[in-house]
C-alpha cells in the first residue's frame, strides 16, 4: 500500500543504560522492515543524523533523574504525536529509583569525591510521572518481538498485543514446570507482567519480576507464600526492589517487609 | 469406544514393550508420562525406557514433589503438572493466515492436524475430563475442527490408578479411580514381590486389534482380583474429599458468603488453576499484523477467567474484583456448568489446588462455605 508520507520516529534516551533502544537495532530480521516503513528521524544510538521535530512515534527509554530531563521530556511530548515509554525505567523509574528509599545526597557523598557538583532529583520517576504516555511497554529489557508488535500496531492503527496477566499463564503455554511448586524454588510470576516469554522458569530459574507488576498483583499473599520457602523480611523487602523498585504495587510490598 | 467387554488378558512389562511396538506401527505418536525437570510429564516416548519407573509423587496444596518408589513400577505417580489437552486443546494455534497482493487479499485456514496420537497412561479422572471436554468443544452447535480431529484420530490406552495422590478426589466426583468406558486398552498394573505384568482389558475394535497382534495370556482370577484390590486401595486412599451432590444449590444460594472475599485476600490471579485443569477451556483470540501490513495471523491461545482482558468489553472488564473472578471459576466448574454442560466441570484431579501457588485448596473453599470444618467433611 502507497502511504503519502512514512511516519517519523524518535528514539530519546533518559536515565538508563540504553539496552532498550539498543532492542531497536537488535531486532536484525525486521530491521530492514521498520526503516522502509518508518522514517527514523532521531535515533543518536543508531545515526547522528537528525531530522528536525514534530515526530508521529516517540520511544522514551529513561527515567527523569535532573531537573533538566523533567524539563526536556515537556519539549518531546510537544514534539511527539504518539508517544510510547519502553522498559522499566521510562515506566517506574528502573533500578536507580532505589534512591527513592534512601538519601540521594548520602549516595553522592560516597560516591564522588566532588558530589557539590552533581546536580540530581531526590528521586528516579517513570515518564508518565511526568507527561500523558500514550502506551507503556514494560520489560527490563524489552521483548525485540513486542517493540515490532508496538510498531506494527502503530502503523496499522491497532491495539498492541501486550498482555498484562501473570508470567504464569506464559509459563502454562510454553509447557515449563512450575518452579515454585515443583522445585520450592520462590518466583515472582503470579505478580509479574507478562511479556519476556518466561525466560527464567524456562531455565529452572524464578522469575525476577523484570516486567514490573501485572494487571492485578496480589503481592501479600505471593509473600506469604515466599515466606514459606523460606524467605525472610528482607529477602522479600529486596526481591521486589530490582528494575521495577518504584512501581506501585512492587514499592508497596517491599515497604510492608522494611522493618 | 465402548466398556470393557470381554475377559481380560495379562501381560508381562516386555508384552507392554510389544504393546507401544504395535501401537507405534499402527501409525500413532505414542504420547505418556516421562520424567522431566523433576515431575512427570506427557511427551512422546518411544519405549518403556523412557517411562518413569520407580518414581512417584508427593502432592499438597502448592506442593509437588517426586520421590522414589519401593518397587520398579512404570505407572506408580499420580496425576502431574499437565493433562492431555495440552494435546487435544492447543495452547496456541493459529486460526488462519491472509495475504494482501497489490487489490487482492487471501484469507488461509490453518489445516486440523491429520496426525494420530496414542495417549498411554490415561487415568480415569482424565478420560472423564476429555468427555466433558468433548461435549464443549465437539458436542454442541458450534464444533472445533482441530479439537475435533485430534480426539477422533486418538487412541486412549488408560491406567486403573494405583496410587492416589495427596490432592485427588475423583472418588467425591464420581470420576475414578476405575477406568469405566471411553478408552481402547485399558491397563492396571501388578506388582507384588515376584511378579510384574499387566490386566489388560479392551474397550473397541481397535483395542482388540492391538491386543491380537501382542503375546499374551488370558488373567487369572487371582490376577482379576489382585486388579480390584489394587483400584479399591486406591479408592480408599484418596487425598481430598467433597461432597459433591448439592454443589449447584450449595455454591448458588451463597453468592456472597463472607468466604469470597478471604479467598480473594490469598488468590493471586495468577491463572494456573484454570490452565492446570484439564476441564477449562477458554481461550482468546490474537490477531497479528506485520510491518507492512501486507500479512496478519489470527491466533488462538489459552485464557483464563481470572485475567481482566477475559471479561473486558466497551468500558472495562465485567469481574474486576479477585473475589468476582475466583467466584466465576468456582461456581462455573462446580455448579453452572451443570446447568450448560449437563454435568459437573470437575473430575477430582487436583491439579488446581497442587498447582495453586499458595495453595488454595477447592475442596477447603467448599467445605468453609458449607460451614463445615475440615475433618467434618472428610467423613462425609
Amino acid at each position: 500500500m502507497e502511504r503519502a508520507r512514512r511516519p517519523k520516529l524518535a528514539v530519546w534516551k533518559f536515565a538508563s543504560c540504553d539496552g532498550c533502544q539498543l532492542s531497536l537495532l537488535d531486532c536484525e530480521d525486521e530491521l530492514l522492515e521498520v526503516a522502509g516503513e518508518i522514517e527514523i528521524a532521531h535515533f543518536l544510538e543508531a545515526t547522528r543524523a537528525t531530522i528536525q521535530g514534530p515526530y508521529d512515534l516517540s520511544l522514551v527509554e529513561g527515567s527523569v533523574t535532573t531537573a533538566h530531563d523533567a524539563a526536556r521530556i515537556q519539549e518531546i511530548r510537544k514534539q511527539s504525536r504518539f508517544l510510547v515509554t519502553i522498559g522499566a525505567c521510562a515506566t517506574a523509574g528502573g533500578i536507580q529509583a532505589l534512591r527513592n528509599f534512601a538519601d540521594v545526597r548520602e549516595y553522592t557523598a560516597i560516591v564522588y569525591a566532588r558530589p557539590d557538583y552533581i546536580q540530581t532529583l531526590a528521586t528516579s520517576t517513570a515518564i508518565g510521572d511526568h507527561v500523558k504516555v500514550d502506551f507503556e511497554l514494560r520489560g527490563c529489557p524489552i521483548s525485540t518481538r513486542q517493540l515490532i508488535e508496538v510498531i506494527s500496531a502503530f502503523l496499522a492503527g491497532r491495539k498492541p498485543q501486550t498482555p498484562p496477566h501473570s508470567v504464569c499463564v506464559e509459563c502454562k503455554i510454553a509447557g515449563n514446570l512450575c518452579v515454585m511448586v515443583g522445585h520450592g524454588t520462590p518466583c515472582l510470576g503470579p505478580v509479574t507482567h507478562a511479556g519476556c516469554g518466561a525466560v527464567c522458569p524456562a531455565y529452572n530459574r524464578g522469575c525476577y519480576g523484570c516486567y514490573g507488576p501485572m494487571e492485578t498483583p496480589n503481592t501479600p499473599s505471593l509473600s506469604a507464600g515466599l515466606s514459606k520457602l523460606g524467605m525472610d523480611d528482607d529477602a522479600l523487602k529486596r526481591i521486589y526492589r530490582t528494575f521495577n523498585a518504584n512501581a506501585d504495587a512492587f514499592r508497596k510490598e517491599s515497604e510492608r517487609h522494611d522493618r | 469406544m465402548a466398556k470393557a467387554d470381554e475377559a481380560a488378558a495379562v501381560i508381562t512389562v516386555e508384552g507392554l514393550q510389544d504393546l507401544l511396538r504395535a501401537i507405534r506401527a499402527r501409525g500413532y505418536r505414542a504420547i505418556g508420562p516421562t520424567l522431566q525437570n523433576q515431575a512427570i510429564v506427557y511427551d512422546d516416548i518411544e519405549s518403556i525406557d523412557d517411562l518413569p519407573r520407580g518414581w512417584t509423587d508427593e502432592q499438597d496444596g502448592g506442593l509437588y514433589r517426586l520421590t522414589r518408589r519401593e518397587d520398579e513400577a512404570l505407572f506408580g505417580y499420580s496425576v502431574g503438572p499437565q493433562s492431555w489437552k495440552k494435546f487435544l486443546h492447543e495452547p496456541r494455534l493459529r486460526l488462519w493466515t491472509a495475504e494482501r497482493r497489490g487489490e487482492d487479499t487471501s484469507v488461509t485456514p490453518e489445516a486440523p492436524p491429520s496426525d494420530r496420537l496414542a495417549f498411554i497412561g490415561v487415568r480415569a479422572c482424565e478420560i472423564r475430563a476429555i468427555e466433558i471436554q468433548d461435549r464443549v468443544l465437539v458436542g454442541d452447535l458450534y464444533v472445533d475442527p482441530h479439537y475435533k480431529a485430534r480426539r477422533e484420530g486418538a487412541l486412549i490406552v488408560a491406567l486403573n490408578c494405583g496410587k492416589a495422590g495427596g490432592t485427588c478426589f475423583c472418588v467425591s466426583m464420581h470420576a475414578g479411580p476405575r477406568v469405566k468406558h471411553g478408552f481402547d486398552i485399558a491397563l492396571t498394573e501388578l506388582l507384588d514381590g515376584t511378579e510384574h505384568v499387566f490386566l489388560v482389558e479392551t474397550g473397541s475394535d481397535e483395542g482388540r486389534a492391538i491386543l491380537e497382534q501382542i503375546p499374551h495370556d488370558l488373567a487369572s482370577s487371582r490376577e482379576v482380583d489382585a486388579a480390584e484390590a489394587v483400584i479399591a486401595q486406591t479408592a480408599s486412599s484418596m487425598g481430598r474429599q467433597m461432597r459433591s451432590d448439592d454443589l449447584n444449590e450449595l455454591l448458588m444460594n451463597n453468592l456472597e458468603h463472607p468466604r469470597w472475599n478471604e479467598v480473594a485476600t490469598r488468590c493471586l490471579t495468577c491463572a494456573n488453576c484454570t490452565l492446570v485443569c484439564p476441564t477449562c477451556f477458554c481461550t482468546s483470540v490474537e490477531d497479528a499484523s506485520d510491518l507492512t501490513g501486507e500479512r496478519a495471523e489470527r491466533w488462538r491461545r489459552w485464557d483464563s477467567c481470572f485475567t481482566m482482558d477475559f471479561s473486558y468489553i466497551h468500558g472495562g472488564s465485567v469481574r474486576a474484583s479477585t473475589k468476582s473472578r475466583y467466584r466465576q471459576w468456582m461456581t462455573h466448574k462446580l455448579a453452572t456448568w451443570i446447568d450448560q454442560f449437563g454435568s459437573s466441570g470437575c473430575v477430582g484431579c487436583g491439579r488446581c489446588i497442587t498447582w495453586c501457588p499458595v495453595g488454595i485448596d477447592i475442596t477447603e473453599e467448599v467445605c468453609a462455605i458449607r460451614g463445615c470444618d475440615a475433618s467434618a467433611e472428610e467423613s462425609v
